[in-house]
């Protein structure tokens, strides 16, 4: 299917070493408004490394990166946010000695006329949020270092979610989750996904991505496979792309396929 | 909004207490650990008056005490967030000693004679301690980039400014000692002159009381128009009137202590009082430096609970990944940090300088560990990420107490040292239980 909007993001070869590692090879990558796409991967494939690019953590050594069509400088976490950029991360990057509001709020703290923090404000409005991702949330008081992995993972959505994101990065946003708030999470997406905002969703395993995404892009040696909409491919085909790099017809070959 | 009022607030956790004294924790929502030290000052307050005859808890004694934590209590308020972030300064006794002799060369020299203003110039305090000030600052904006920026460990850089500010301090005058300081300077030392008397100190006493009532008057406004749950009003009044004893109950003491006879006599004969039969009777009021401590401890309060620059602080100190990637510019809050130290460093210099009425190279050798000491005894975890100002404060009048008791006791130095070190030891133990059982 050829879409004529413009693509929310367009990664173009792009490339990062760590020493003499290339972690990322040449790779491209894209997403459109509404969209979910799935990026699959073993550990080590790059995938969270190139989407570390995109949300300012690493700094690429060549490619391009555009927002909305226009070509985007982005050197740090701030940048990326300035986009309209916001990730959850893998290992829950939360502040832990802080409570639930601080850390949706931190780095965009709101303040009373007077330049203070409006403690009770920000509590008030985390409330609202975290009521609706996690109803049964009520410890908003303790810093959450005290909470347990799944309310700490609402705590990092909901920051996500509460600054207007167009554009969100899920690192294995259900890795440290129960069945129930998997679920939770599944539900989430849907309703992110109809209020326009793409989304990349990372993982390492397909079930995770099968039911959730439109498109899968799959990485290995830290280039791109290939990708496909996920009604065209089957899971064990894309298992073939994850384990062999073998890319099915329904899908188109990246730079990464092998030949044959 | 209007529904929000019709709503009645949820219950506050108070109601569902046991016990009359759990209660009474959870409604006032009092720090349980900030109570525990107040309980050990008194332990340590009660048994020293005890074993020293009662010389303890005399206006005389407490309000020498007040003055002797006074630089301390300074310098303890910014490595509280220096610990918090992870790091560690070694270099504050030495900056301290660098920017005294600047202050002291400043005030003798370079103002009154090479700038001509003359000695005794009303500016001359205000001048110098604006030299102290901006020099701290800028060796804190050195270290703290060094720190930030060079990724050079804190440690490290601050074991080499203890020894560089150190050796600076006595090239400032190659080692001479500088005496005496401005009159007006002195006044920040303490002293009878040094202090605000009696009138003043009970105008500050019900200005500080009028802001404790003001302050949780509004803190129950602001909950309730977001509706959460609210202390019960019986535990609003208890604090209250906890906040307000304590504050006049201080300040009576402070104006217990009357000036010593022959300058309230030499004070009398100069202003043509007549000295009635059973003595003068001048009170002593709060001493500046106490003031000034207690000023800036207010103000360190207000930086790290209601600014972003003290959320930023707590935020790097729990997880400084997350900090950074939440898109907190940690680097520099990690300069501005070291830059207020420098700062905080500054003042204390100011206090110890115009208390000993001159200036010496060895100024506040070993205080970089007293306040390291103080912080950690007050509930600072070198862990990162927690600590309060007020129990900074609190760890540093621990500190300064024991001190002072011991001296008052007759102990023998070394022993002093020894116990200091004991207790230092112990307090973290009893911590370390505390918060493991907590969590």
């Amino acid at each position: 299917m050829l879409d004529t909007k413009t693509p929310l993001v367009e990664m173009e070869d792009i490339s990062i070493a760590f020493g003499g590692i290339r972690a990322v090879d040449r790779a491209s990558i894209n997403l459109y408004p509404g969209e979910v796409v799935g990026l699959l991967g073993h550990n080590g494939a790059g995938k969270s490394t190139l989407i570390k690019i995109l949300s300012g953590a690493y700094k690429r050594d060549t490619g391009s990166i555009r927002i909305n069509g226009e070509p985007a400088t982005i050197n740090n976490p701030r940048d990326a946010k300035a986009y309209g950029i916001e990730t959850i991360y893998q290992q829950l990057a939360v502040a832990d000695n802080v409570d639930a509001a601080a850390n949706l709020f931190l780095g965009r703290e709101m303040v009373t006329a007077l330049g203070t923090l409006d403690d009770a404000a920000m509590e008030s409005k985390a409330r609202e949020v975290m009521g609706r991702l996690n109803p049964n949330f009520r410890r908003f008081k303790e810093p959450v270092k005290a909470l347990s992995g799944g309310q700490r993972q609402s705590v990092a959505i909901a920051r996500a979610i509460l600054f207007n994101a167009r554009i969100l990065i899920m690192d294995e946003p259900t890795a440290a989750l129960g069945p129930q708030e998997t679920a939770q999470v599944g539900e989430l997406i849907k309703q992110l996904k109809s209020d326009g905002i793409g989304i990349f969703l990372i993982s390492h395993d397909i079930h995770d991505v099968f039911d959730l995404a439109d498109r899968l892009v799959v990485m290995k040696n830290g280039q791109v496979v290939g990708e496909a909409r996920t009604e065209d491919v089957t899971k064990d085909e894309v298992l073939g792309m994850i384990i062999m790099g073998k890319v099915p017809p329904g899908a188109t070959p990246g730079s990464g396929a092998i030949s044959g | 909004m209007a529904e929000q009022h019709a709503m009645t607030p949820p219950a506050h956790p108070s109601s569902f207490a046991q016990s009359p004294f759990q209660r009474f924790l959870i409604a006032t929502e009092v720090d349980t650990r900030l109570l525990g030290m107040i309980g050990a000052l008194a332990i340590i307050w009660i048994g020293f008056n005890f074993f020293s005859g009662g010389l303890f808890l005399t206006p005389r004694n407490l309000w020498n005490l007040s003055v002797q934590t006074a630089s301390v209590a300074v310098m303890v308020t910014g490595m509280v967030l220096v610990i918090v972030t992870r790091n560690i300064d070694l270099s504050v006794g030495s900056i301290l000693g660098v920017v005294g002799m600047v202050m002291g060369v400043a005030q003798t020299q370079i103002l009154p004679v090479q700038l001509g203003l003359g000695l005794g110039h009303p500016l001359i305090w205000v001048l110098s301690l604006g030299i102290g000030l901006f020099v701290g600052v800028a060796i804190g904006a050195l270290q703290g980039s060094i720190i930030a920026y060079l990724k050079v460990p804190a440690f490290i850089v601050t074991l080499g400014g203890y020894l560089v500010w150190r050796g600076a301090a006595w090239w400032v005058t190659a080692g001479r000692t500088v005496a005496p300081m401005d009159s007006t300077f002195q006044l920040m030392g303490g002293g009878p002159f040094g202090a605000i008397g009696a009138l003043w100190s009970w105008v500050v006493a019900i200005v500080a009381c009028a802001a404790i009532v003001i302050g949780l008057y509004f803190s129950r406004r602001q909950r309730r128009r977001f509706n959460f749950p609210q202390r019960p009003v019986w535990a609003e009044v208890t604090l209250a009137v906890i906040g307000c004893g304590i504050t006049l109950a201080a300040v009576a003491v402070a104006n217990a202590y009357p000036w010593p006879v022959r300058i309230a006599q030499n004070y009398a004969a100069a202003n043509g009082l007549t000295v009635p039969e059973e003595g003068l009777f001048i009170s002593h009021g709060i001493a500046i430096p106490v003031l000034i401590a207690v000023g800036v401890g207010i103000v360190m309060t207000f930086l790290t609970t209601r600014t972003r620059f003290g959320r930023y602080v707590y935020a790097m100190g729990g997880n400084p990944e997350a900090a950074e990637l939440a898109g907190i510019n940690t680097r520099w809050v990690t300069v501005k940090i070291f830059m207020l130290m420098g700062a905080l460093c500054a003042i204390a210099a100011a206090i110890s300088t115009a208390r000993l009425n001159a200036a010496t190279n060895a100024l506040g050798t070993l205080d970089e560990l007293y306040v390291i000491a103080a912080a950690v005894i007050g509930g600072t975890s070198l862990a990162g990420g927690v600590g309060t100002v007020a129990g900074a404060l609190l760890g540093a009048l621990v500190m300064q107490s024991l001190q002072s008791g011991m001296v008052l006791m007759g102990i023998d130095s070394p022993l002093q040292s020894i116990v200091v070190g004991i207790v230092l030891v112990f307090a973290v133990w009893l911590d370390t239980l505390y918060r493991r059982n907590k969590l």
